[in-house]
């Protein structure tokens, strides 16, 4: 029988067995930040265990940092503390840090793929649940907690069940402004926050084969959105493509070597899923999220539903009335102060592009608070080199420093409880953006247009 | 980390009748500057838990003097949302041994179990029934025993699924380190494989 893509990688990274057929699965590049390492270093030092290969792990701040004058110190105690803790341990224990003020300095599922250390083939993890990020390079790539981190930073290993497989396919054509960002709220709307719990789910179907790979990025970044381990893409053309040249890349026949392992990953013809579902692109439409958990998705012109078909009617009116909406209304022309542009979701180049096309010569609205936080210093460095910079200037959106900033309101940047928020980023739990902060979860293109009306508009009807 | 031991346990429990609690409302982001493992508990459920001005909110079940002990009962998808064991480290450190749900998040479940927080998982139908007992009766106990895999309610009963590497590592206090470090040679071999 046929292997998957996921049974493939998998499996040629299988050190042995144990018992109960739990697997030792090998790691091959792990990536860390400063709020989840601390522990995890100190954990070994009291064990008095060395890490066992450094050089397969790289490190990075983002999630604690400021996204203003970055190159002072931080002012906040705690964040200054554990970001500089971070530095001490990388110092003290030879691992590769790409900090403040580094040329590569960023958000760590954009740094990965942007700098090559993301290929194909591989097992990558970090204590982040976005790991799921790397997937689209069809790579196993998942979130950890602490205690692993401390495993692999100790054995490169990692002990773990393997999941069931799901297969999800869309095909067909999508429409004009439908982006990859709707495919997977469309999808997570469809299965539900938790749909894909205890699966490894690859998405397949020509929408995905003929999306950029910021776009595959996106869908795999949220796939742990829908309670999945993590999402995967089959390496093609456009992935190899993507991966030559970048700084960590294997080069010159190391490259074709390389090239030739990767195109025997995909998924056999034969192979079997536990679960498959199959959506149409002509169905999806831009979506946005009206309640508390990314699976509370509808499309932008539809009416919020009156119940959920996921969880009980008690959470579900709790989720409304945190959300200040009433069941079976509609959110056109509601008022939007905040628009949030970034985290590892939405804030590559190819986002940015998208929203200085459609914001140049124009003015954000107002009422409206809007920042784009850059996913790293090189997509910073690119946008400024193309002057996307001084188109968002001149429309009023301001174009801060690389984080993850009001993704998860670690630092300073937080949405004022009450306000709604319309945002690229990929959660909004309650008090996900700040205290009592109201998240609607969209693409890149509805928060632009959402900035420049200063509510929330039929995205369809704008565009034409 | 701390190494302890699971094997049975008979308390009351504290409910928490509510679906997808997610790992922010757990333990909300700004709290996650800290560099050690401790302290956790106090900040457990902080924005259901205090007011903006630092209050306890009176109608949140930690705060009502009524409903005390080691195990939590929560409604399905516990746990889903970010990676962070600190959400594991704050229910641990306010004193909870136990979780029980009618469904996990993948993450939180396998961060409970390194943190010999035993996650518990029952059927729909299960869950009301403790839920409605230990609402109507804070003095409930349920028993929990690893060994059997099972929970139970007054007499009923039901038996609970632990991958068999885990429970073993409960049952003796082992951790993953010690066994990882034990294939040292297998790993190694490894490697030059793949090479
Ligand atoms: S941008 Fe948000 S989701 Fe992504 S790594 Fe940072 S905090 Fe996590």
């Amino acid at each position: 029988m046929g292997k998957t893509l996921f049974d493939k990688v998998w499996d040629a990274h299988v050190v042995t067995s144990a018992e109960g057929g739990i697997d030792v699965l090998y790691i091959d590049k792990h990536l860390i930040h400063e709020v989840t390492s601390p522990q995890a270093f100190a954990e070994l030092e009291e064990r008095g265990i060395q890490l066992f290969r450094p050089e397969k792990i790289m490190a990075t701040a983002d999630h604690n940092v400021p996204t203003w004058d970055q190159h002072l110190p931080i002012k906040d105690d705690l964040s200054r503390f554990q970001v500089n803790k971070l530095t001490e341990n990388c110092a003290k224990h030879n691992v590769e840090l790409y900090g403040l003020g580094h040329k590569y300095q960023g958000i760590v599922h954009v740094i990965g793929p942007e700098l090559g250390v993301t290929q194909p083939g591989m097992t990558i993890v970090c204590g982040d649940s976005h790991t799921s990020t790397h997937g689209a390079f069809g790579s196993i790539a998942f979130g950890i907690g602490t205690s692993q981190v401390a495993q692999v930073m100790a054995s490169q290993c990692l002990l773990q069940n393997k999941p069931k497989k799901m297969r999800v396919n869309v095909n067909g054509v999508l429409a004009k402004g439908v982006s990859p960002k709707d495919v997977i709220l469309y999808i997570i709307a469809k299965l539900s926050a938790n749909g894909g719990t205890g699966y490894f789910v690859e998405f397949a179907g020509n929408v995905f084969r003929e999306m950029s790979m910021e776009g595959r990025m996106t869908v795999c970044n949220m796939s742990i959105e829908m309670g999945a381990r993590g999402g995967m893409i089959a390496p093609d053309e456009t992935t190899f493509e993507y991966v030559r040249g970048r700084e960590f890349a294997p080069k010159g026949e190391d490259f074709e070597k390389a090239v030739a392992y990767w195109e025997t990953l995909p998924t056999d013809n034969d192979a079997t899923f536990d679960l498959e579902y199959s959506y149409d692109a002509a169905d999806i439409e831009p979506m946005i999220t009206f309640g508390t958990n990314p699976g509370m998705g509808i499309k932008v012109t539809e009416n919020v539903p009156t119940e959920d078909k996921f969880s009980g009617q008690e959470s579900f009116d709790k989720a409304l009335g945190y959300m200040g909406f009433k069941a079976g209304e509609s959110l056109i022309n509601k008022q939007v102060n905040f628009v949030f542009i970034g985290s590892c979701t939405n804030s590559r180049i190819e986002d940015l592009r998208l929203v200085a096309e459609l914001v140049k010569g124009r003015k954000k609205a107002d009422n409206v608070n809007a920042f784009i936080v850059p996913g790293s210093k090189l997509v910073e460095a690119q946008a400024k080199s193309e002057g996307l910079d001084k188109i968002f200037a001149e429309a009023g959106f301001q174009l801060r420093e690389p984080g993850c900033s009001a993704c998860l309101g670690m630092n300073e940047d937080k949405i004022p409880a009450g306000e709604y928020c319309v945002s690229t980023s990929n959660r909004n739990f309650e008090g996900r953006q700040g205290q009592g902060a109201r998240t609607l979860l969209a693409s890149p293109l509805v928060a632009a247009i959402t900035a420049l009306e200063g509510k929330i508009v039929d995205v369809k009807a704008y565009l034409n | 980390m701390k190494v302890e031991k699971f094997q049975k346990l008979t308390a009351t429990a504290v409910p928490l009748p509510i679906e997808n609690i997610d790992t922010d409302q757990i333990i909300p982001a700004r709290f996650l500057k800290a560099t050690s493992r401790e302290g956790f508990g106090d900040n457990l459920f902080c924005d259901w838990r205090y007011d903006s001005a630092g209050n306890p909110k009176a109608d949140f079940v930690l705060n009502n003097p009524k409903y005390s002990g080691e195990i939590l009962v929560a409604g399905r998808n516990f746990g889903c949302g970010s990676s962070r064991e600190h959400a594991a480290w704050s229910i641990h450190d306010f004193g909870f041994k136990v979780v029980v749900s009618s469904f996990f998040a993948d993450i939180f479940k396998g961060n409970a179990l390194n943190n010999f927080l035993l996650p518990v998982q029952v059927s729909e139908e299960f869950l009301q029934e403790i839920l409605q007992a230990v609402i109507n009766e804070p003095s409930t106990e349920l028993t929990i025993d690893l060994e059997s895999q099972t929970i139970a309610l007054g007499n009923k009963s039901e038996s609970f699924s632990i991958d068999g590497y885990k429970k073993m590592c409960l049952l003796n206090g082992y951790d993953d380190i010690d066994f990882l470090l034990s294939l040292k040679d297998k790993i190694e071999a490894f490697e030059q494989k793949a090479v």
